[in-house]
């Protein structure tokens, strides 16, 4: 489904934030991104979707991100930001929902059953005529994946979903991305979460592929992770073995 | 609370107003913003002493306000900025023009306050048009109807796209007088020596944001057409209500309604 063979970027000359990055996600897997701060985990995200450029080539379903195929390539890819007041541009949590459908041409009718499907999917039906403004950062966090979800696209990608998240709405979104069928990349620092949500991880250092296997094995090794400015999720930690 | 949280919260107060239901608000926004349009002309184009011919132009705002149920308090609290500065704009005529125009006994009143009173009637007047049109229109439709009038797509983005910016920067401005008062306790304002750096940041931060945020429109399939604007087509109540209003700036532009009315009460 996603492919990037050989990518390199880098924002100044000289100083590249990713190096010959190779990986292949296939269709349906849920994959974490992970890495310290600057690591290169939402250049990745915006390389993909055409928001930077970059050297070598990334593949979406078989197609190459050029900018001719952006159109296409967008319809095909969700993106959650990490902020969502930067999702949630519209006055209401319908008009913000609709956006997208109605863009891609659909009559106002299927775009709103659409919008329906996915309210009463994610139980938000109470959320729909409510002003963006006055809705609260979790329930923002919930509608900006509502708002991708009417799309219809095939994969899913976000960027730390879970930041400032209260413990309730953190485990919501949790429970929502788990539900989700479509593929699924998942940046963030909350190795709780990926480890709820994803089967596997890439970690990205220094520009590159530090490790790339399955979740659970691969948030196990403490030593990786501490090697790469992480530690291990706290689930998977003893009260013992924290070190503050 | 500060202020610019305030301002933000207005901001959004408007896209409120906009979304309600009223017969106003219901019209086609291609023919509330001709209206608005040819008011504003028609408004500008008295004379600066012709304050008799220009009063009874405030009678179409009167009637959109009861219409769109639209408080006539909430449009002068909304405006309080800009309302003292459209009134200075005039404020000078007195001293330059003292010809006497108008002798009421003893009182004699100059050219140049019945121009400055002429001007400021005129900015208030197209301020509270352009009021009403935002109040009773959202942002994304009156941008479809100004494509529908085939205004270039380019000014047409321009013109959301600001829109947008204005909450995305205010929303800045709010955090980072926040950040600077916490760290500045009893000061008033931003002391000038931290204006440069300020003014600097924001503008950095505000286009960050901002590129956020097109970016978010992008990725959903906005390619500056408004297909995602909740326009009805174009109907016969639309065509009745501009060529109503059309009608009624003409006539208050060529009959002397106020001469008209103070002849017949002096009769």
């Amino acid at each position: 489904m996603i492919e990037f063979q050989k990518v390199s970027f880098g924002y100044e000359k000289n100083r590249p934030v990713l190096r010959d990055l190779s990986f292949r996600i296939e269709r349906g897997e849920a994959v974490g991104l992970i890495g310290a701060n600057g690591a290169g985990k939402s250049t990745v995200m915006k390389l993909l979707l055409g928001l930077l450029w970059g050297e070598g080539r990334i593949l979406v379903d078989g197609l190459e991100v050029r900018r001719d195929t952006l159109p296409e390539i967008r319809r095909k890819l969700g993106f959650v930001l990490q902020n969502s007041d930067d999702q949630m541009f519209m006055p209401t949590v319908y008009e913000d929902m609709i956006f997208a459908p109605l863009n891609y041409m659909l009559s106002r009718e299927e775009a709103e059953a659409r919008v329906d499907a996915v309210l009463e999917r994610l139980g938000l039906q109470d959320l729909k005529h409510r002003y963006n403004h006055k809705i609260s950062g979790g329930e923002k966090r919930m509608a900006a994946i509502a708002t991708i979800l009417a799309m219809e696209p095939e994969a899913i990608l976000m960027d730390e979903p879970s930041s400032a998240l209260d413990p309730y709405n953190r485990r919501v979104v949790i429970r929502t991305i788990r539900e989700l069928s479509q593929t699924k990349l998942i940046s963030s620092h909350d190795l709780d979460m990926i480890l709820d949500t994803c089967q596997r991880v890439i970690l990205l250092s220094d520009g590159h592929i530090a490790a790339d296997g399955p979740a659970e094995q691969l948030l196990r090794d403490r030593a990786l992770l501490e090697a790469n400015r992480l530690e291990l999720p706290l689930s998977l930690m003893g009260r013992s073995q924290r070190s503050y | 609370m500060n202020k610019m949280h305030s301002a933000l919260r207005e901001l959004a107060e408007m896209d409120e107003l906009a979304v309600r239901v009223s017969p106003i608000h219901a019209l086609h926004p291609a023919a509330k913003l001709i209206a608005t349009v040819a008011y504003i002309l028609v408004t500008l184009s008295f004379d600066k002493y012709d304050l008799s011919g220009l009063v009874p132009m405030l009678l179409w705002p009167i009637l959109l306000f009861a219409l769109s149920g639209i408080q006539v308090r909430s449009c002068f609290y909304k405006l309080r900025i800009v309302l003292p500065l459209v009134m200075a704009v005039g404020l000078f005529n007195p001293f330059l023009d003292r010809t006497i125009i108008l002798r009421m006994g003893t009182l004699t009143v100059s050219g140049g306050v019945i121009s400055m009173l002429t001007l400021m009637l005129k900015g208030v007047y197209c301020l509270m048009a352009s009021f009403l049109l935002m109040a009773t229109t959202p942002i994304d439709n009156l941008c479809a109807a100004l494509r529908q009038l085939h205004v270039p797509k380019m000014l047409v983005t321009l013109l959301l796209l600001t829109y947008r910016y204005i909450g995305v920067m205010t929303g800045e401005l709010a955090v980072m007088t926040d950040a600077y008062h916490l760290r500045a306790p009893g000061q008033k304002g931003i002391h000038i020596s931290a204006w440069g750096s300020f003014l600097g940041q924001l503008l950095l931060r505000s286009m960050d944001r901002a590129q956020e945020l097109y970016a978010s429109m992008l990725l959903r399939g906005y390619h500056q057409h408004f297909h995602y604007a909740d326009i009805k087509p174009f109907r016969g109540r639309d065509a009745l209500y501009l060529l109503g209003c059309l009608l009624f700036f003409f006539l208050l532009r060529s009959v002397r309604l106020a001469q008209l009315l103070g002849g017949l009460l002096v009769r």
